[in-house]
């Protein structure tokens, strides 16, 4: 085993994302689409993270660039489950395939 | 000889990235959000690893004390007790998960091609009387204008969740 470097942080981030983005094309529900979401935001996260640990420890761009993501992914989860609430109580349904009238 | 610290950092990697891929693919809801709430954890561990130990506490608080427990109410809201998700097309699988590893094929691919230069500047300590310090200063690399534009943002995603929710219930088609 080799010992953990910039590289293999970009593998898990890279593979994060990518397992976000296979949940987010085949889900059709829309809380586990915002799961997988959540996921992709986090392996950007993370890639923040080794970036700035690894190539400018001096700096610390990644560590607030990150802090910032989360706060925008707790407001975004937040408007995204009222909107799926409201969609709920006139839809009784949360699948994206019943979901498909603008305005009523 | 392997440390102990590098068999910790395979220890998270894996548990991330397992949880993470169960949580997709799982076809019960509810396991899903637990399999999701342990991928964040790991990847909180790996922060810890890393030796960002704020940034780990504020993903510990935000996403696994706020973000998992509000999608754990709205499965609660949304979901049917024991119903399973329906089952979705074997061709649809197949072909997102076809995009999904070409995807990530390619672009470790362009990773390990590409050299990174690393800066050998001494490492800033990321502590928290630092982080602060940083983000409210308003001199050059200083944090303030982003911290205030993010305190706005937040009062309108409040502001807009409460419209949302208040608007009143239309007539079912």
């Amino acid at each position: 085993m080799m010992e953990p470097g910039l590289y293999h942080f970009l593998f898990i981030s890279a593979a994060l994302f990518f397992i976000g983005v296979y949940g987010f094309l085949t889900r059709r529900n829309l809380i586990t689409m915002l799961m997988s979401i959540e996921l992709i935001l986090n392996s950007v996260n993370l890639n923040f993270i080794a970036f700035n640990k690894y190539l400018w420890p001096g700096k610390m761009d990644g560590l607030f660039f990150t802090l910032f993501i989360i706060a925008i992914a707790a407001a975004e989860a937040a408007v995204a489950i009222a909107i799926i609430i409201n969609l709920y109580r006139s839809h009784q349904s949360i699948d994206v395939e019943n979901a498909e009238d603008l305005k009523y | 000889m392997i440390s102990g610290s590098t068999i910790l950092f395979y220890l998270l990697a894996a548990l991330t990235l397992t949880c993470g891929l169960l949580s997709v693919s799982t076809r019960q809801i509810f396991r899903a959000a637990i399999y999701l709430l342990f991928s964040l954890i790991g990847i909180a561990g790996i922060y810890f690893w890393l030796q960002y130990e704020f940034i780990a506490a504020v993903q510990i608080v935000v996403y696994v004390g706020g973000i998992v427990v509000l999608i754990i109410f709205s499965i609660f809201l949304t979901q049917q007790a024991g119903e399973k998700l329906a089952k979705q097309k074997t061709d649809r699988k197949i072909f997102s998960a076809l995009a999904a590893f070409c995807g990530f094929a390619l672009t470790m691919l362009q990773v390990y091609q590409h050299t990174f230069y690393e800066s050998s500047e001494a490492a800033a300590p990321t502590t928290v009387f630092n982080i602060g310090k940083k983000m409210m200063a308003v001199d050059n690399g200083g944090y303030a204008l982003p911290f205030e534009v993010i305190s706005m943002l937040l009062l309108a995603a409040m502001i807009g969740c409460i419209v949302i929710a208040l608007r009143s219930k239309p007539e079912t088609k």
